[in-house]
């Protein structure tokens, strides 16, 4: 284990004193406070059963399955064209990444793959979804503390991406934009001088968020120190993401994995914080929209020309077999295992999102802490509902 | 409002009465799913800003909320907290059901656990369709409820009866099927 940082030993402490406080002869009344499912702080329904001695958090549990919508099950009876309207609504802030990894994984088991320019044109909506989630999160972030300007400007600038993505799509939210073999269309006229002016815009926004946010004294004092996860931890509990990343490991599946995306075309920096606690893993995220308006802006530049769908079968047929294709999400990663047996649809599919890893982390950060630090921790965890409970 | 209670409101105050509750209905944001985020976008966006409908997306508890907007899907698990937060409104409350999840299930019409339409549990005014709806149509249906409202007998209402139209009959709304004028 690497060298412990002071505020990492002071939460090690606190959290090592909240268990020892019950078994000393003095013991205060225990009390049991229920967060959820209903919370403006839980982006969705999730429920938080923390018990509290005073002020201190000695156990929590999180809750999940309110949001549970079986999307397992629902993929059994479905297409395979048709299983991709489905999972866009997993991570409902970055839909498109939620269709590449199935995708590929369809497209592994077919045998083909799409031509240069759909994959320069996923990887674009693919930065695009992620530069939608992750500055709604800087914006939200400030209302977990209570600033709510950032959150103003984060829908201002999110409107933009969005407007990008229902440009080339046709769906604000939702685009179901891949097809198996390629895209459905080209990217229309003048989209890309547009995109070069909207990464201008997001890049100032990340720069204010900086400004009016990170470098703010109150929101540094609530984040510093604050929810620390070592990184032996962070592995152990299987986070991924910005969350495993802001634990001083060094991992992303853009950077490490050769998929048929056109990630190895560019440069970009994979950012790492040693300190691991809550105001790093916001940090980290930043950074990544900054990174990812980056990606766009290179890829746009060297997009190649020629066609956006290969020749595949009117009606698709999936070759019998199994796959897994994991994609670096906005959110950590997401895989997807496709069992197919020859069918229209697939025979079964294993959905791995980030969130239930990253939260599945709660019951060990929460210990220990105090009660207006459960919202911020959630907070810089970033979890979306969707992903937690597919 | 001894008088509203017993249904005995003059017809001109009533119009007077229903004007003023109509500009200023505080809505409580029951967010659930991926609908949650077009009605922040809504009602917390600069682009979109809903308070010039004269509509306060502020309220912290349902117990100061005049209307609901539930957005998203509704599962089986979450359908009794939706209950319990429509009964602890005060009358007279409403609910904007927005999205085809709450309208129907929507995507998820074969699931088994997600309740087919939030209308099963608590009676619904406006429907949004649309999965998920854009901003605007969110807007359109808060526009469509206002001028409901004016149309509505008050007396009714207070006593928890629902809607009774004191100008003529009237069905749920349905964003996109027209305005009820």
């Amino acid at each position: 284990m690497t060298m412990l940082s002071e505020r990492q030993q002071m939460s090690y402490i606190a959290s090592q004193a909240a268990d020892a406080r019950l078994n000393v002869e003095l013991e205060t009344e225990g009390m049991t406070l229920n967060i959820g499912p209903q919370h403006p702080a839980t982006h969705g329904t999730l429920r938080i059963i923390a018990r509290l001695d005073g002020e201190q958090v000695v156990w929590a549990e999180p809750s999940a399955g309110y949001m549970h919508r079986g999307y397992e099950k629902l993929t059994e009876v479905r297409t395979f064209p048709q299983v991709t309207a489905l999972i866009n609504r997993i991570d409902w802030l970055g839909s498109f990444a939620n269709e590449v990894p199935f995708i590929l994984a369809a497209e592994q088991l077919m045998d083909i793959e799409a031509p240069p320019r759909a994959q320069h044109i996923r990887t674009i909506l693919f930065e695009l979804s992620r530069i939608a989630n992750v500055s709604l999160f800087l914006g939200d972030l400030g209302v977990q503390m209570g600033a709510v300007t950032p959150v103003f400007m984060a829908f201002r600038d999110r409107e933009y991406v969005l407007n990008l993505i229902e440009g080339a799509t046709g769906g604000r939210f939702h685009p179901n934009f891949d097809r198996i073999g390629g895209l459905k269309d080209d990217l229309p006229k003048g989209w890309l001088d547009e995109t070069r002016q909207v990464m201008k815009k997001l890049r100032n926004f990340c720069d204010e968020i900086e400004d009016l946010l990170f470098g703010n004294e109150i929101f540094q004092s609530r984040t510093r120190g604050i929810g620390v996860i070592p990184a032996d931890v962070a592995r152990q509990y299987g986070l991924s993401g910005a969350n495993l990343r802001a634990s001083g490991v060094d991992w992303d599946l853009r950077r490490d994995q050769s998929l048929p995306l056109a990630y190895d075309k560019v440069d970009f920096r994979v950012w790492t914080h040693p300190d691991g606690d809550s105001w790093a893993r916001c940090w980290i995220r930043l950074q990544e929209v900054r990174e990812a308006t980056k990606i766009v802006d290179q890829l746009i530049e060297t997009l190649p020309p020629g066609p956006v769908m290969t020749k595949v079968p009117r009606i698709i047929k999936v070759p019998e077999g199994e796959a897994w294709v994991s994609t670096e999400n906005p959110l950590g990663e997401m895989g997807y295992y496709v069992v197919s047996k020859g069918d229209l649809g697939p025979f079964r599919v294993k959905i791995r999102s980030a969130s239930f890893n990253n939260i599945s982390i709660t019951p060990w950060v929460l210990k220990g802490v105090y009660v207006p630090d459960i919202i911020t921790i959630l907070a810089s965890l970033y979890f979306i509902l969707g992903d937690i409970d597919r | 409002m001894g008088l509203v209670d017993r249904g005995r409101l003059p017809a001109p105050l009533t119009k007077l009465f229903n004007i003023g509750r109509s500009y200023s209905m505080w809505v409580y944001q029951w967010g659930l799913a991926c609908c949650a985020i077009e009605m922040g976008a809504a009602f917390g966006s600069p682009r979109y800003d809903v308070m010039r409908l004269g509509v306060i997306p502020l309220p912290a508890s349902p117990r100061q909320a005049d209307l609901v907007v539930v957005s998203g899907t509704v599962t089986d698990k979450m359908a009794p907290a939706v209950k319990r937060l429509y009964e602890q409104m005060p009358e007279p409350k409403y609910v904007i059901s927005m999205g085809s999840c709450a309208n129907c299930g929507g995507p998820y019409w074969d699931s088994y656990s997600v309740t087919k339409g939030v209308d099963q549990i608590v009676p619904v005014d406006v429907y949004v369709p649309g999965c998920p709806p854009r901003p605007e149509a969110l807007l359109e249906g808060v526009v469509l409820l206002q001028q409901r409202i004016k149309h509505e007998d008050m007396g009714a209402r207070w006593r928890g009866e629902g809607f009774k139209p004191i100008v003529r009959e009237s069905e749920p709304i349905v964003v996109g099927g027209g305005p009820i004028e």
